[in-house]
């Protein structure tokens, strides 16, 4: 007969209420390829357009014939992987933040206007809104971009043209809701404008939403960009660009792996990371977001 | 009597599918200083939208206010231009709403939100605003005002919500209080408090208060006079007393039996048979008469407003002399 100390359950952690634990490891690869973005004049060892054609194809440092001089090698053209990969970060991270920014500034104002005035006005905004939707993106994109001319303006234009439908549509449903509520009367009989009920109560309301919708965005529009690089409707070469430096791999993808898959790997760190974020953002700000 | 505020044969359409409805169809009364008219009927008998109408905030475009006059201190509140009018909201003329759960913006501190009005009515900047909204809140006896403008709606209870909002409701101050049943979803105990501070704050700024109810026993305590709705129209206004005394409409009869009564025999209440008129298909007489025990031949035409005594009207052909 033996008593058994059952260990303190209490000891453990109380499982927080809302949402999981903070997403350190997404804020941290979101942090770091910010800091490289930003930093890329100083950390990268070299200069991106600088070719060497005796140096093609040279593999990174770890493999057979690798070398510190390039240590994640070198593409056709004998550029440095490390040093195009480094100022592709600032591509992929200036379009997705200025896309989402600027759809989310157009839809959501969009979506504001239309559910505070409802009626005619709420019904034509809606109708080119699922127009918009109904659009499949990247063929959107790509009709847009290659009409108008591949260049880092026209990129972010044609992303934001196509994306501000999504936040016009949640944040309209959103501001519905809040339409009903009290404090929104209220507003009005206090002798509060159009302007002061939409700027002081509906936005401020619909914020948790909105910065729930532009993190996930963020992951999406890097790929959609990386898209039409790769198609050559992007970014324009010799800039670096993620999506591009795929395309430029992808007939001796058996032969030096390294030139499409680098990139793409990258690619895939920092999309995983804002959608990480964004799932967590949403479920800890806004539960009722499930469907995003 | 001078009158602050003066109805005059109001009437607010809305326009649906089914037909027009006349929400409000000619309805008039008018209260002075510190005077409270209760407004009560069933759901759907005009109340609110009377008093929508009043600051001209009727959801459009379905509703539209189609006739009548609005006087508030003699200038006619249906002549003025929106942007008069908005000036007007809040100010001189406040409101208070049902629902003291949603009556306040989430994201704000109570301080933030007391600051609106402030600025918009009385341009207080700075320190002149937290110090006038702490005035504010004491003055609607909210324990250490300062503190809570710091905090948010949903950290006080619905009652104390429902204070903060009549202080900004009195920060005009203004000439008429509306409170559109502002007691409704209080418990008990509280909504006598509440409307023990309501009467305090009309004895202090002396506004008239229109008051918007389905409890016939709030009327009782705390208003002047009362007008019973029925169909957009007020079918009996008098002194409360008088009413509860010797109503004379049958509608204002069956509400009053259908009151449960301390101390009486227990027996079942008398409840008014039949549904609510349906407003799309209203025929031309009295609104009342289908459900009414009293009713007789000449209830197919409508009644004309008549004065049983002076002070107290009704529109019910049993008191009009033949």
């Amino acid at each position: 007969m033996s008593v058994v100390a059952v260990p303190e359950r209490a000891a453990r952690p109380e499982p927080r209420a809302r949402g999981r634990r903070v997403p350190v490891v997404s804020i941290g690869i979101i942090a770091v390829f910010v800091l490289i973005a930003l930093l890329a004049p100083l950390l990268s060892p070299g200069d991106p357009y600088e070719q060497s054609l005796r140096l093609r194809f040279r593999p990174p440092v770890w493999e057979e014939r690798g070398s510190w001089a390039h240590p994640l090698g070198t593409d056709r053209l004998g550029r440095d992987m490390l040093t195009r990969i480094i100022w592709g970060s600032r591509v992929s991270l200036a379009v997705g933040a200025l896309a989402v920014l600027l759809a989310g500034a157009v839809g959501a104002t969009i979506g504001l206007v239309a559910g505070y005035y409802g009626g005619r006005v709420d019904a034509a905004l809606m109708r080119v809104t699922d127009a918009t939707l109904s659009f499949p993106v990247i063929l959107l994109a790509l009709i847009l971009a290659v009409t108008v001319g591949p260049s880092f303006t026209n990129v972010v234009i044609a992303i934001a043209v196509i994306l501000w439908a999504r936040y016009a549509r949640v944040i309209r449903g959103q501001v519905l809701t809040l339409m009903t509520l009290d404090f929104i009367a209220q507003a009005r009989i206090a002798g509060a404008g159009a302007w002061r009920i939409i700027t002081r109560h509906l936005l401020p309301n619909t914020l948790n939403t909105l910065v729930v919708l532009v993190t996930l965005q963020v992951g999406y529009v890097i790929i959609v960009e990386a898209s039409l690089s790769f198609l050559g409707a992007g970014i324009p070469p010799p800039t670096p660009a993620w999506g591009s430096m795929i395309a430029e791999g992808r007939d001796v993808v058996t032969s030096a792996w390294w030139v499409s898959f680098l990139p793409g790997l990258a690619i895939l760190l920092v999309v995983l990371a804002f959608n990480l974020l964004g799932d967590w953002l949403r479920d800890t700000l806004d539960p009722k977001l499930r469907q995003l | 009597m001078s009158a602050v505020i003066d109805v005059r044969d109001l009437r607010t359409h809305i326009v649906t599918r089914w037909g027009t409805i006349k929400a409000v169809d000619g309805v008039s009364f008018a209260l002075g200083e510190a005077e409270t008219l209760g407004l009560v009927g069933e759901s759907g008998s005009g109340k609110s939208m009377t008093c929508l109408s009043i600051v001209r905030l009727v959801p459009r475009p379905a509703a539209r206010i189609v006739g009548g006059a609005v006087l508030l201190d003699g200038n006619d509140l249906l002549k003025k231009t929106d942007d008069e009018m908005q000036r007007i909201r809040g100010r001189t003329v406040a409101m208070i709403l049902q629902d003291p759960m949603s009556s306040l913006n989430p994201v704000f501190s109570i301080g933030m939100q007391m600051r609106e009005p402030l600025t918009m009515y009385h341009g207080l900047r700075g320190r002149a605003v937290l110090a006038r909204a702490a005035e504010l809140l004491a003055s609607v006896s909210i324990p250490s005002p300062a503190a809570r403008l710091r905090a948010f709606p949903h950290q006080l209870s619905g009652g104390m919500r429902q204070r903060v909002v009549g202080a900004m409701a009195i920060a005009g101050p203004p000439r008429l209080l509306i409170a559109d049943e502002p007691t409704t979803s209080l418990d008990l105990t509280i909504q006598a408090q509440y409307l023990g501070l309501l009467k305090e704050l009309q004895q202090r700024h002396r506004f008239a208060m229109i008051f918007v109810t389905h409890n016939l026993g709030i009327v009782a305590r705390t208003c002047d006079r009362v007008a019973v709705m029925y169909a957009g129209r007020i079918v009996e206004i008098g002194p409360v007393r008088r009413i509860f005394a010797q109503p004379a409409h049958p509608y204002t009869r069956a509400l009053l039996e259908s009151i449960p009564r301390f101390g009486a025999r227990r027996e079942r209440l008398a409840a008014i048979a039949g549904q609510p008129p349906d407003l799309a298909t209203l025929a031309a007489g009295c609104a009342f008469a289908p459900r009414c025990p009293a009713a007789f031949e000449r209830c197919v035409e409508a009644p004309p407003e008549t004065e049983v005594v002076p002070g107290h009207a009704t529109r019910c052909w049993l008191h009009v002399l033949p």
